[in-house]
């Protein structure tokens, strides 16, 4: 039954390293000081695809506000810009009015759909790679490596006195820490202004007040966050960790210690084999515990503060090939595959009790036995993500049409409510309206306003003393709301109900484009 | 109180206190939550000897600030009288045609006008300035004294028909009916000739009579063709408004014993620069008239 074991050529060969889970369940005590945590660098797939998914997210986020977009010389020419004093939302070809913000909520909504379908497939995938939060431990931990070295020579200057190559490293390093925060800050104000301006601005101390507490608001929770709390935040602060357990299911993926091929563990794999004994694959070389930097043993299954980084499954497929032995010992695994797995793995004794018994999964020749289960794309494919999918759509679709068909002129109408008419001396009836007309484009525009379905019609700009029958022009400036109020007279003859609904139409002089809103015309009843 | 007994399972102190059987355990507070604690006392120490804080029997602690509610908003009012005392300077120095023509002068006069408009016209006049049986409508184009910017200034300023105002706008109408001058057959006569100056349905017969009355009695103040005189403010029996009502009834009423409405005069009490402002919003109401109408 221990053939198995001959393949495995020397586990001795690999360094156990003196790590330790602090904040795995067993040794979680309240009211405890946080235990540090230093985790050690990582290499292999995932890594490599974290460091290329920080740098384009970075990459996003400090770059946008310096790209440019020509919208003619009413807009301002930043490409992804929230201008909170006059209440527009540039992005690329779009401008959104304030009336319009629904656009944003439904992309809001959209992410947060999206966050439900991602964490149903590929479980924590947001925690552990794209969450500003890990994002910028991450590249505070990159700081953290350069200034003061690897794991073991950062546990040796933390437990170290203060010397002076202790204290230059310390300064150093929260020093680039305070730079990186403030840059954080720094680049998120730029959506909300010219980048080029507020930058030369900021340096000139002729920026807002506003300007410099956003920065320096951000750039405290940049560095409280990212340099000091780090696991903390997720463990203790974030919500979602707790609410996408709802999201999760049997057929999710998620870091995974496959316990059923690497139990039971031992450093001594040949030894026990000479004793006649089984060992599974885990060499107990704590690799997994020292890469993570949430502190916890992925070992001992599923755990709240896990983040699926996916850096323990690269140092154990690291320690996996040196010795021989096919990786995935720690990979990402859907529930179902690994309780299939499971079942597999154990023997009922003759006393009643459940082993794991290695040879089990494995056959003569070492090689894993094909009756293993392996998750693949189609379980993906299930109710709880066709429905999150169609939501998903649904509200895309839903957004893309309502762009295509928006309106980029409006009018609204608000009928003078005190006094509702007033009777003038030759018996006509006149009634107030507060005019409002959204030229939503970037040029001035001339509109043309008339009165439809209200016969004998006079329209009187307030102030003037000229009525006017016909249409109106109107000038109303790029990107502009022009309100105006009028007065509407109807003369005695033509005053028929006490109550006449009738439109305001207003046309674009130099184009297609026409708004008809109606309105009320009051008059005494007889 | 020494000895302190310790919770076998967890190994934590004991607090002694127990409900039940179970022990109330002696956890130290979060630290986070202390030292927000201490800094909340610190935070109000500084408080009370800065600001009046502890009532006295008589009095109460006055603070080195020597900061209170009540300064802070008298410095408040002192602050937004003197941001606008500017403009208010600007509205005095500027006659009331230009005030109108002046889109900054034209938004604080009738942004002015308007609240006190709220506060001191609506009571007769109405909120919307709509009026009401016996007080006129301040939108429409008609105008007892006049409607443009001079003649509505001065109706303002003095007031109509009362004692504190030498300058008030005053017209009293006889009382033809009590004081026996006119019949009641006349007075119907006449009344039904006024429902035919106005355009309404009337007694033709009655009317033809009233046409040598109204000639004898009315027309010296409201005009041979009864479209009234501003000079006097003596109403226009020819238009559809009327201010105590049109029907036969209401104009016979008011020959027989006529009502006058009464207006106090503002300038002494609001100011030149409030009257100007409240000018400039009434007549922006609709019912404006342009200088030359008062030459007419």
């Amino acid at each position: 039954m221990s053939d198995v074991n001959d393949f495995i050529k020397h586990d001795d060969a690999v360094d156990r390293i003196d790590a330790e889970a602090v904040n795995s369940k067993t040794k979680r005590v309240d009211y405890a000081a946080r235990k540090k945590i230093f985790p050690k660098r990582a290499s292999g797939t995932f890594r490599q695809l974290k460091w290329w998914i920080m740098a384009i997210t970075l990459g996003i986020y400090y770059i946008t506000p310096w790209l440019r977009w020509d919208r003619g010389e009413y807009a301002p020419d930043q490409a992804v810009l929230i201008n909170l004093g006059t209440r527009r939302f540039y992005f690329f070809f779009i401008e959104i009015w304030p009336q319009e913000f629904f656009f944003v909520a439904g992309l809001l909504v959209m992410a947060g759909i999206g966050l439900f379908l991602v964490t149903s497939t590929v479980g924590r995938a947001w925690c552990g790679y794209s969450c500003p939060q890990t994002v910028w431990v991450d590249l505070f931990l990159v700081v953290e490596r350069f200034v003061e070295g690897e794991r073991n020579a950062r546990i040796k200057l933390d437990k170290g006195p203060w010397t002076t190559n202790k204290t230059v490293k310390r300064v150093v390093k929260h020093t680039i820490w305070i730079l990186i925060s403030i840059a954080t800050g720094g680049a998120w104000i730029f959506y909300f202004g010219d980048a080029p301006t507020l930058f030369i601005d900021l340096f000139t101390l002729q920026a807002s007040f506003a300007a410099y507490a956003t920065v320096a608001a951000l750039a405290a929770t940049t560095y409280i966050f990212g340099g000091l709390m780090r696991e903390q935040v997720c463990t203790y602060m974030c919500p979602w960790p707790r609410i996408q357990a709802a999201m999760l299911d049997e057929n999710s993926l998620t870091v995974t210690y496959n316990d059923w091929r690497g139990e039971p563990r031992s450093r001594h794999a040949k030894r026990l084999k000479r004793e006649g004994k089984v060992s599974g694959d885990c060499v107990d070389c704590n690799a997994c515990v020292a890469v993570c930097p949430m502190g916890i043993d992925i070992r001992d299954g599923q755990q709240l503060e896990c983040i699926t980084c996916a850096l323990c499954i690269d140092a154990c497929d690291g320690v996996m090939q040196k010795i021989g032995l096919e990786k995935g010992l720690i990979a990402y695994a859907t529930l179902s595959e690994y309780s299939a797995n499971m079942a597999l793995a154990q023997t009922t004794g003759p006393d009643g009790t459940v082993v794991l018994d290695p040879s089990n999964i494995r056959d003569k020749s070492g090689k894993f036995s094909d009756k293993l289960a392996h998750t693949n794309w189609r379980s993906f494919i299930r109710p709880r993500t066709i429905v999150y999918s169609v939501i998903y759509a649904a509200i895309g679709i839903a957004l893309m049409v309502a762009l295509l068909i928006r309106d980029r002129l409006d009018l609204n109408i608000l009928h003078d409510r005190n006094p509702l008419f007033v009777t003038l001396s030759d018996g006509s009836v006149r009634n107030g309206y507060e005019v409002k007309i959204l030229n939503m484009i970037t040029h001035p525009r001339s509109f043309g306003l008339k009165i439809v379905g209200l016969p004998g019609a006079t329209i009187r700009f307030s102030g003037s003393d000229l009525d006017q029958s016909g249409e109106i022009i109107l000038d109303v400036g790029a990107d502009k709301l022009r309100a105006v109020h009028l007065f509407v007279t109807v003369p005695k003859e033509h005053v028929s109900s006490d109550r006449t609904t009738f439109d305001f139409l207003v046309r674009d002089m130099n184009g297609e484009e026409t708004v008809q809103t109606n309105s009320t015309f009051n008059a005494p009843k007889r | 109180m020494s000895d302190k007994e310790v919770d076998t399972f967890s190994g934590v102190e004991t607090t002694g206190h127990e409900w039940d059987g179970i022990t109330e355990l002696n956890n130290p507070l979060p630290r986070w939550w202390l030292w927000t604690w201490y800094a909340t006392i610190a935070f109000s120490l500084g408080y009370v000897i800065y600001y009046p804080a502890i009532p006295l029997i008589s009095s109460y602690t006055q603070g080195i600030s020597g900061e209170t509610t009540r300064s802070v908003v008298e410095k408040d009012l002192a602050a937004a009288e003197q941001a606008k005392s500017g403009m208010v300077q600007k509205i005095l120095d500027t006659p009331l045609e230009e005030i109108r023509t002046d889109d900054a002068l034209f938004r604080f006069a009738t942004a002015g006008g308007q609240s006190l408009y709220k506060v001191y016209c609506t009571q007769c006049h109405g909120s919307g300035a709509q009026g009401a049986p016996g007080f006129p409508n301040l939108n429409d184009d008609d105008w007892l004294w006049g409607g443009d910017l001079e003649t509505i200034y001065t109706t303002i300023a003095h007031g109509v028909r009362n004692d504190e105002d030498d300058d008030a706008r005053f017209s009293d109408m006889m009382a033809f009916g009590e004081d026996d001058m006119l019949s009641g057959t006349e007075i119907v006569a006449v009344s039904e000739f006024v429902r035919k100056i106005s355009g309404q349905e009337h007694n033709a017969d009655n009317a033809t009579t009233g046409i040598e009355i109204f000639a004898d009695n009315c027309a010296a103040c409201h005009g041979d063709d009864g479209l009234g005189g501003r000079d006097l403010g003596a109403p226009n029996l020819g238009d559809a408004l009327w201010l105590y009502g049109g029907s036969l009834n209401e104009i016979a009423t008011q020959i027989r014993t006529p009502k006058h409405g009464v207006m106090p005069a503002w300038l002494g009490r609001l100011g030149e620069a409030s009257v100007k402002q409240l000018t400039v919003y009434i007549h922006s109401l609709g019912g404006g008239e342009k200088e030359l109408a008062s030459a007419e």
